[in-house]
């Protein structure tokens, strides 16, 4: 009951360092985000084009939903958006799903000692280090179906007969990107899960290894639980990437409708139809899926965002 | 540090060579990405201040043509004062030709020298908002040797080229060794992207369907022709041309090609000089003629090809204005012509000696550069883009056999009149 | 003979993690040194080792004041960021108040616009602050990439950290100031060091922005220098020519990488963080 004010007043100053500590960013992200994001959710309101920026009229939900001679128009009656929301979901859930078991199969690879592995874990960052609009074309030219080298190689091999023509066909376009995303994201995964393996204490493993439990047992009862903040966070972001992916599909197939992601839409309308209005919309819309979907799922999974929650 | 002095040093020497005349200014221009098309518009450019005593810069701006548009719209919707002239795409005046100022006044009449269809795709609402650089058509490439030994005539309908290719294909395929690249009859550009809007326009105006809209925006494209020409073009798949077709660019189009494996080429005149090189396996074994027609119409292509045009933004509307005057002018596109190959808009380069030197198919090729058929980008204005997205993707579709060419043709119309429901 | 299997095993693994990684790259450097019509034919090898890309690459612009700038702007992103997010990161990982939930999510919604969505109003607000076609603009538009990624790592690593340190600090009279960074930051670097990468390596390969916000030869950054290069005529593309500069640009990353391995491998010293 004694230190009872002395350690509210402690918290206080502590509450009061805390909001002084996280000033400069908020003003950051207030100025840099606050503007463009604010923006874009006016401009879905209206019918503004990219060239007449100026002239936007206001005109509700029209972008949305529109009712015209009989026909429900504006991006939520496209079906060709439904078509890139579910295909955009599809691709950040296997993208991503893969990543995180490969990441932590290269994280744990990489937690070993041995020889020259700060050299492994440079040549393994490579693809990650790669500009996207270089490493894609790196990418759609070895998967040219007539001159690339993997039809090259696997006709070599003898596993196909006849060159195959990756990004012709939706189907193998949309694995193709799957294939490129993860070879250059999972080093993204994998250094951060290395960088949490590091933080792990070693008693818990030297009492493991002296009980004799088996490493695999070993993996899932004390390391993945341990590391279980860093890997939610290295997905949060991971997914919120797989969410927007744009320049990958852009760059390998093109604007081709069969492999439409939800960013290449919005960018389709914002800068090749210049209706900043639609695209917008789309842009919003966008925001929105994603925003309740990592809302559902820090819900839903009781991920423990507040700590001390946990404690 | 030494460097920057250096820097100091070497602006304020530049200021001094500049301050000649009474009001010398900086004009910015921007003229392609890096490489061949930058020297050369340096080279013109810098002739230009030497003689007008007024200094230019230039920026570069990214190779491709798409992200080139959306930065130009970035700095326009901005009124951005930083470029004076652009260097706009042959369908770019109908999206951007509110933010150019009319030319007329500075030009003395010199529109009238070029070729009328181009001066005519650049005046919007009565006002020339850009000036002919360098134009372009589509041709036909073919391998002389091979028609040669099939005895074979170069076609001149899209029947026959279909004919022609599968034949020659057949034979060859027969007479290859086994586990040789395959031969291919016909490539062209089918990737689901403009160029795909440049193919199919020509299978179709070539084929007497029209240009998807006429002159005043009506719908045009659900012909019987258009149906045949599109329906052609979805046997051409996986038969005489390869499926990666559908992926394909004018890059890999003419990769296939200049490899040796193609019998026939639709790709712009560039791919001429590259196939025609010193490492080109397919070296002197390559014909260029005017792409397939109805017979009896005059020889035909889609028009591409480059502008200069001069912001309303700009501090110094006439120095650009001069500036473009100059670089269109009769002396600059020879240079470039005899230079680089790049196809003058002035019919009267098309006779003379020194251009014809360098390039000798342009004197066969002059109908189709004359001729060449303009995309309906000033009937749809500003949405000339959604129509080209909306065409190429119901043309690939045909191709990539998810829908029939005469429900696809139905279909486009459907979308073009619903693009068009609030006016062009 | 089960840990020579073992090792083998190990072995063929980290092998196959190489491959997989490298070999675009690798197809990249063969395809750097080749040109003409000899890139339509598919290699895995270079017919000869021809440097004229290289040239080319260094003589059609500046390049090297292109990396310079990149790494500068990069740099001073990651720099900048870092600092941010680590005073953010312990107050919302370590201090309880009200509103720090809201506050993380709140953070997060800014990676869930499309870049495209914001390049216009950022367009703008570069320009109402005069710092078009400058470094520092790009680096003000690339925060909005590498803060709210930031800032998460940290805090999740911030929240890990052992409490009894903090509190011994504390009572021994030291500011908040002083318990991060002279406490918490120590513990902090084998986070620190993968973030900053991470972070770095975002802001290096930055393309949209960069193309936007920069115009002139001073101040263009490497994946926009790249996108510029084109080849001896209109349409072709310079193939060689792409793949020699990415090879140029990939150097100074891995080169980072080998250097921040030995701060990633300092922190293991930290020892045992938790209690």
């Amino acid at each position: 009951m004694e230190a009872r004010p002395v350690e509210s007043g402690l918290v206080r100053a502590r509450i009061r360092a805390a909001w002084i500590f996280l000033a400069p960013t908020l003003v950051v992200l207030l100025a840099v985000a606050g503007w463009p994001l604010a923006r874009t959710i006016w401009f879905s309101l209206t019918d503004a084009e990219l060239g007449r920026l100026s002239e936007a009229r206001f005109i509700g939900f029209a972008n949305y939903l529109e009712r015209y001679e009989g026909e429900w128009l504006g991006v939520l009656a496209d079906p060709l958006w439904w078509d890139a929301v579910w295909r955009t979901l599809w691709f950040a859930l296997v993208s991503v799903g893969l990543e995180a078991v490969l990441g932590m199969v290269v994280a744990l690879a990489l937690n070993a000692r041995f020889p020259m592995r700060g050299l492994v874990r440079a040549v393994v960052l490579i693809p990650w280090a790669i500009p996207t609009i270089v490493s894609a074309r790196i990418w759609s030219w070895m998967l040219n179906d007539q001159f690339g080298v993997i039809n090259h190689a696997l006709m070599g091999l003898g596993l196909i007969d006849a060159p195959v023509a990756w990004m012709a066909n939706a189907d193998t376009a949309l694995w193709a990107v799957v294939i490129v995303d993860v070879w250059k994201t999972t080093p993204f995964m994998a250094l951060l899960i290395l960088a949490a393996l590091q933080m792990l204490p070693t008693d818990c493993y030297e009492a493991a290894r002296v009980d004799g439990i088996h490493p695999v047992r070993v993996f899932f009862r004390v390391t993945l639980p341990l590391i279980r903040p860093a890997l939610t966070v290295a997905l949060i972001f991971r997914a919120l990437d797989a969410l927007r992916v744009f320049d990958l599909i852009y760059v390998l197939t093109a604007n081709s409708a069969g492999t439409m992601s939800m960013s290449v839409y919005a960018r389709q309308l914002l800068v090749e139809f210049q209706d900043v209005g639609q695209g917008s919309a789309a842009s919003t819309l966008l925001f929105l899926v994603i925003a309740l979907l990592t809302l559902s799922v820090v819900l839903l999974g009781r991920l423990k965002l507040d700590g001390e929650a946990a404690r | 540090m030494i460097r920057r002095c250096l820097a100091f040093l070497l602006a304020a020497g530049l200021g001094l060579a500049a301050a000649r005349p009474v009001a010398a200014v900086e004009v910015t221009i921007s003229c392609g990405a890096l490489g061949q098309e930058l020297e050369l518009c340096r080279d013109g450019a810098e002739a230009w201040a030497r003689q007008s005593g007024h200094s230019v810069k230039i920026v570069s701006v990214p190779n491709s043509a798409s992200e080139r548009l959306a930065l130009y719209q970035m700095m326009l919707a901005g009124a951005a004062p930083q470029i004076d002239v652009y260097q706009i795409d042959v369908v770019w005046p109908g999206i951007l030709g509110h933010h150019f100022i009319d030319l007329k006044p500075f030009s003395r009449g010199a529109e009238a020298r070029h070729f009328p269809a181009i001066i005519a795709n650049n005046t919007v609402d009565g006002r020339l908002i850009a000036m002919p650089l360098y134009t372009d058509a589509g041709v036909l490439f073919y391998r002389r040797d091979l028609l040669e030994k099939h005895g074979r005539a170069v076609p001149s309908t899209w029947e026959a080229l279909t004919e022609t290719a599968a034949a020659i294909q057949q034979a060859e395929r027969a007479a290859a060794p086994p586990g040789s690249q395959p031969l291919w009859g016909y490539v062209f550009q089918g990737r689901a992207y403009e160029g795909l809007t440049v193919n199919a326009l020509e299978w179709v105006a070539g084929s007497g369907g029209g240009t998807i809209l006429d002159a005043q925006a009506h719908v045009t494209i659900d012909n019987d022709r258009a149906r045949a020409a599109l329906a052609r073009a979805g046997g051409w798949i996986g038969r005489i041309a390869p499926e990666g077709v559908l992926t394909y660019t004018e890059e890999e189009a003419r990769g296939l090609f200049q490899s040796g494996n193609a019998v026939f080429m639709r790709n712009w005149p560039y791919a001429w000089a590259l196939a025609e090189g010193e490492d080109s396996p397919v070296r002197g074994k390559v014909g260029i003629a005017p792409l397939p027609r109805e017979p009896g119409d005059a020889p035909t292509g889609v028009l591409g090809g480059w502008n200069l045009g001069v912001s309303r933004y700009s501090r110094h509307p006439a120095e650009a204005a001069a500036l473009v005057m100059y670089l269109t002018d009769t002396a600059e596109q020879k240079r470039r012509a005899v230079v680089a190959a790049y196809n003058p808009t002035l019919p009267a380069l098309y006779e003379d000696p020194e251009v014809l030197k360098a390039n000798p198919f342009f004197r066969t090729l002059f109908p189709t550069f004359s001729g060449a058929v303009a995309r309906p980008s000033l009937a749809a204005g500003s949405k000339y883009n959604r129509v080209s997205n909306a065409f190429w993707t119901r043309v690939h579709g045909v191709l990539a056999g998810r829908q029939q060419a005469d429900p696809a043709l139905e279909g486009l119309a459907q979308d073009l009149r619903r693009i068009g429901r609030r006016g062009w | 003979m089960i840990r020579l299997a073992r090792h083998l095993g190990f072995a063929l693994l980290l092998l196959a993690i190489g491959a997989f990684a490298l070999f675009p790259f690798y197809h990249a450097l063969v395809t750097s040194f080749r040109s003409g019509s000899f890139l339509f034919v598919p290699a895995m090898l270079p017919e000869a080792l021809d440097p004229r890309n290289y040239e080319l690459v260094f003589t059609q612009q500046d390049f090297g004041r292109t990396i310079l700038n990149s790494v500068l702007v990069a740099a001073t992103v990651t720099g900048v960021s870092l600092v941010l997010a680590v005073g953010a990161a312990y107050a919302l990982g370590r201090v309880r108040f009200r509103g720090r939930y809201a506050l993380l999510l709140t953070i997060l919604g800014v990676s869930m616009f499309p870049q495209i969505a914001v390049l216009s109003g950022m367009f703008e607000l570069i320009r109402a602050l005069g710092l078009y076609d400058t470094l520092p603009g790009l680096m003000l538009a690339n925060l909005m990439l590498t803060l709210p990624f930031t800032i998460w790592v940290l805090t999740t690593f911030m929240r890990e950290l052992p409490k009894e340190l903090e509190e011994a600090a504390y009572a021994d009279g030291a500011s908040a100031l002083t318990v991060v960074t002279r406490v918490l930051l120590p513990l902090l670097w084998p986070a620190l060091a993968p973030t900053a990468l991470l972070a770095f390596i975002v802001s290096w390969n930055e393309f949209l922005f960069a193309l936007t916000f920069t115009l002139s030869e001073e101040t263009r950054t490497v994946p926009v220098a790249i996108a510029l290069l084109s080849g001896g005529s209109r349409q072709e593309l310079p193939w060689g020519l792409v793949m020699a500069a990415s090879t140029v640009v990939t150097i100074p990353i891995v080169a980072l990488v080998v250097a921040f391995q030995r701060k990633i491998v300092s922190g293991l010293t930290a020892g045992a963080v938790k209690g």
